[in-house]
C-alpha cells in the first residue's frame, strides 16, 4: 500500500532503519516508515525537514533527500556534523540510534530539475553533494546530459566521491581544495550549449562564487539554480511581542523567532526554515532595534521598509520585536 | 450513492438532465446573497458523504455521458488537448494521482492494480482493460495524460513552475467556459488570467500566485468558479463559438426554466510529486433553472445574485442578453425571506 497523495498530513513517523559514517564527519540515515508501506514519491531536489527532541526542545531541520526517486521503501539524508550550538546535526549523530522513532514531513522541493533543460551543470561543495546525488539519479533515468564537478576539503571529507566516480564515469569530476584543485568555472561556464542550467549547492561563499561568474558571463538568472542550506544565525537574545495572539516571548541566542515561537505554542506558517520560500513572512508592527534580515527572499525595498521579516531566519539587533501574529 | 450512469447528450437535442440526488448535491457556489472574486481557495480535504467534495475527484451519473461528448469535441478539433515536450514527467503524475483516485474511490468501477512499474487498469463504465508499464509512453494507446483524461470528468491543465512563475504547458480542454487551450498554452499565470476584470485590481491573483507556488504535496485546494449558460452544452469554447454564442438569442421568457442554466466549475489544485508541477481540474456542473428552484434556499438567492452583479462581470460571463430576464423569471420563487449562509440546501 503506498502512501496516499492526498493524505493531507504532513508530518510522517519514521524508524531509523540504519546508520552509516560515510565520512570523517557526515553520517548517513536511512529513515523507514513506521506505518509500513512506501514513502511518498519525491523529485530529486527536494528536501524533508526532520524534527527531533532535543531534551525539552523540538528541534527541526531540513535534509535534502539523496536517494533515487524510483526507491520508496525508505528516505535517505546525510548529515554533516557541525559545531553548531543549535544542536540538531550533534543531536543525530551523537544521540539518535538504529530504532530510534523520529518525524518526517513530506517532501518540499525548492530545487527541482528544470524539465525543460538540455543539459546539466551540477556544482556541489561539501555537504551540497546530498541533491546531486538524486538529482544524477534522476537526470539518468530522464536521460538528459549532465556533469557533476565536486569539491571538497580533503581526502576524508568527499562523502559518496568513490561512488559517484564509479557509477557515473567521466560525468563525475572531483576538486580536493587540500591539493589545490579549483572548479575551472570560468571556463565551464564559456562553453555551454543554449538550454544549459546550473545548479550549485554549497557553502555560501562558493554559492555565491559560482552565481556571480555565471552573471558576469552573461548567463540569464533562469539558467542559474542555488540552494543554500541556511541555519539560522544566532545572536543576542529579545523579546517578541506577538500582537494579535497577545503573548510575549523571548527568542534565546541559540534559536530563531519561529522555533521561540513555537515552543510557546502558537504555530505560524512555515515551510523551508531556511529563509528561502516565503513562507514564514510575518509583518512587523514596531521594534525596539533594528531587523536583522538573514533570508534570501525579501527584496531590498522590503527589507528597507521594516515592515517584513522572515521569521525562520532573521534577527533584530535590539531588545523587542512587535509582530502582527 | 450508487451511481447509475445515464445515457444524455450534451449538444444537439440536450437531453442532460439531472437526477433528484443530483440536483441536491449540485455544487451551488453563492454563500450570500451577492457575489464577487475572491481567493476563495480552501483546503481539498474530504467533504459530506454524497457531496461532489467527498472524494478528490468525483464521477458521477453524467460520467459516461461526457466522456463521450469529450471524444466528439476531440475527433473533431485535437488541439484541445496538447502537452508541451516537457511535461511529460508531469503527464505520468497525472496518470496515478487520477488511476489511485478513481480506484480507491469508485471500487465498483474502477480497479487499478500495480506491481513495480507494470500497471493494470480496469475501467468498467467504458469497458476498458489495460495493461501498461508506468513511465512507458510507447505501452499506451494515447500520451499519457490524454489517455487518463479520456477517463475522467472535467478540464485538466498541468502547470509547470519555473522562473518565479506557473506556465499552462500542457492541458485537455473540452468543457470550458468560453477560453481556449490552444490560444493559452504556454502563458504565464497573470498572462492566462489576463481576461478577467476587476480581480487583478482588486490583488486577487498576486495572492493567489504566491500561495500556489509553495503548495505542498499532500495538501491540495480546491475553490469554485461560476457563468451561465443556454442550454446544458459542455463544449462552450471559443473554438466553436458560431455553433453556441446564437443560443443566447433563443432564450424567452417562457422557456427560461428549461434553457438556462447555471454552470458551476469546482476547481481543484495538486502539487505533483515527480514533475514538481501543479494540476489545475476544472470539473463542470450545469443545473437548469426549473431543477434549480426545487431548492427554496438557491430560489431566493439566485435572483438577489443576479441582480447585484456588478457591470464588468455581467459583460464577461456573457450574461448580457438573458439576465433581466431570468431575474423576473426567478423573482417568483423569491419571497424576500432571509437565507442561511453557505452554499449548501437548508
Amino acid at each position: 500500500m503506498s502512501m496516499n497523495l492526498m493524505s493531507g498530513s504532513t508530518e510522517i513517523p519514521v524508524r531509523v532503519a540504519d546508520i552509516v559514517q560515510v565520512s570523517e564527519r557526515v553520517k548517513r540515515f536511512r529513515f523507514e516508515p513506521v506505518a509500513g508501506g512506501s514513502m511518498p514519491v519525491f523529485s530529486a531536489g527536494a528536501h524533508v525537514v526532520v524534527s527531533m527532541n532535543i531534551g525539552s526542545r523540538r528541534a527541526r531541520n531540513p535534509y535534502s533527500l539523496m536517494g533515487s526517486v524510483t526507491d520508496l521503501s525508505a528516505y535517505e539524508i546525510s548529515v554533516l556534523k557541525t559545531v553548531d550550538s543549535r544542536g540538531g546535526s550533534v543531536f543525530l549523530h551523537d544521540s539518535v540510534k538504529i530504532g530510534d522513532q523520529l518525524t518526517v514531513s513530506t517532501p518540499v522541493n525548492l530545487f527541482p530539475v528544470e524539465q525543460r533543460g538540455r543539459k546539466f551543470i551540477l556544482i556541489a561543495g561539501g555537504i551540497g553533494i546530498t541533491p546531486m546525488i538524486a538529482m544524477a539519479e534522476q537526470l539518468t533515468a530522464q536521460k538528459l546530459p549532465f556533469e557533476l564537478h565536486y569539491a571538497y576539503r580533503n581526502d576524508q571529507a568527499g562523502a559518496y566521491a568513490d561512488t559517484l566516480k564509479a557509477r557515473y564515469g567521466h560525468l563525475v569530476h572531483l576538486y580536493i581544495d587540500s591539493r589545490d584543485e579549483r572548479i575551472p568555472l570560468d571556463a565551464l561556464l564559456k562553453n555551454q550549449p543554449l538550454g544549459t542550467h546550473l545548479y550549485v549547492c554549497g557553502p555560501g561563499g562558493m554559492i555565491n562564487w559560482v552565481l556571480e561568474s555565471g552573471r558576469k558571463a552573461g548567463w540569464p538568472e533562469e539558467n542559474l539554480h542555488s540552494e543554500r542550506f541556511l541555519a539560522p544565525p544566532s545572536g543576542k537574545p529579545f523579546s517578541v511581542v506577538l500582537e494579535r495572539s497577545k503573548k510575549t516571548v523571548t527568542v534565546g541566542e541559540h534559536e530563531s523567532i519561529l522555533e521561540a515561537i513555537e515552543a510557546s505554542g502558537v504555530e505560524p506558517p512555515y515551510l523551508c526554515r531556511g529563509g528561502a520560500c516565503g513562507q514564514c513572512l510575518t509583518g512587523v508592527v514596531s521594534c525596539d532595534g533594528t531587523l536583522e534580515h538573514n533570508d534570501h527572499y525579501l527584496a531590498p525595498e522590503e527589507r528597507d521598509s521594516n515592515q517584513k521579516i522572515m521569521i525562520c531566519v532573521s534577527r533584530i539587533k535590539g531588545s523587542n520585536l512587535v509582530l502582527d501574529l | 450513492m450508487n451511481l447509475v450512469f445515464k445515457k444524455e447528450t450534451f449538444r444537439d437535442d440536450f437531453t442532460f438532465k439531472n437526477s433528484p440526488e443530483h440536483v441536491r448535491r449540485f455544487p451551488f457556489p453563492f454563500h450570500e446573497d451577492k457575489y464577487m472574486y475572491t481567493v476563495n481557495i480552501e483546503p481539498h480535504t474530504p467533504g459530506p458523504v454524497n457531496s461532489v467534495f467527498e472524494f478528490p475527484i468525483d464521477v458521477d451519473e453524467h460520467y459516461v455521458s461526457e466522456m463521450e461528448d469529450r471524444a466528439l469535441v476531440l475527433k473533431d478539433d485535437p488541439l484541445r488537448c496538447q502537452a508541451l515536450p516537457h511535461m511529460l514527467l508531469a503527464e505520468w503524475d497525472l496518470v496515478e494521482l487520477l488511476m489511485v483516485s478513481m480506484s480507491e474511490h469508485y471500487p465498483e468501477h474502477f480497479t487499478l492494480t500495480r506491481d513495480g512499474d507494470k500497471w493494470h487498469w480496469i475501467n468498467r463504465p467504458l469497458g476498458i482493460d489495460q495493461l501498461f508499464t508506468f513511465g512507458d509512453t510507447a505501452t499506451l494507446p494515447y500520451p499519457p495524460m490524454e489517455y487518463i483524461t479520456r477517463q475522467c470528468q472535467g478540464d485538466f491543465c498541468l502547470i509547470d513552475q519555473r522562473d518565479g512563475n506557473l506556465w499552462m504547458d500542457a492541458g485537455i480542454v473540452t468543457t470550458q467556459a468560453d477560453w481556449s487551450l490552444d490560444f493559452d498554452i504556454g502563458m504565464n499565470f497573470m498572462e492566462w488570467h489576463g481576461p478577467v476584470p476587476l480581480a487583478h485590481e482588486a490583488g486577487v491573483f498576486d495572492r493567489a500566485l504566491k500561495f500556489l507556488m509553495n503548495l505542498q504535496l499532500g495538501k491540495p485546494v480546491r475553490r469554485l468558479n461560476w457563468t451561465m449558460s443556454i442550454n446544458p452544452r459542455l463544449d462552450t469554447s471559443p473554438e466553436n463559438f458560431h455553433k453556441w454564442g446564437s443560443d443566447r438569442m433563443t432564450v424567452t421568457p417562457e422557456n427560461i426554466g428549461e434553457k438556462v442554466h447555471l454552470r458551476v466549475e469546482l476547481q481543484g489544485l495538486w502539487r505533483l510529486p515527480r514533475s514538481n508541477a501543479i494540476v489545475f481540474s476544472i470539473r463542470c456542473y450545469l443545473i437548469s433553472m426549473n431543477e434549480l428552484v426545487t431548492v427554496p434556499k438557491w430560489a431566493r438567492r439566485m435572483p438577489r445574485v443576479l441582480k447585484n452583479l456588478p457591470p464588468e462581470l455581467i459583460d464577461y460571463k456573457g450574461l448580457s442578453r438573458y439576465r433581466q430576464m431570468t431575474i423576473d423569471w426567478l423573482s417568483r420563487f423569491d419571497d424576500g425571506a432571509p437565507t442561511s449562509p453557505g452554499g449548501q440546501p437548508d
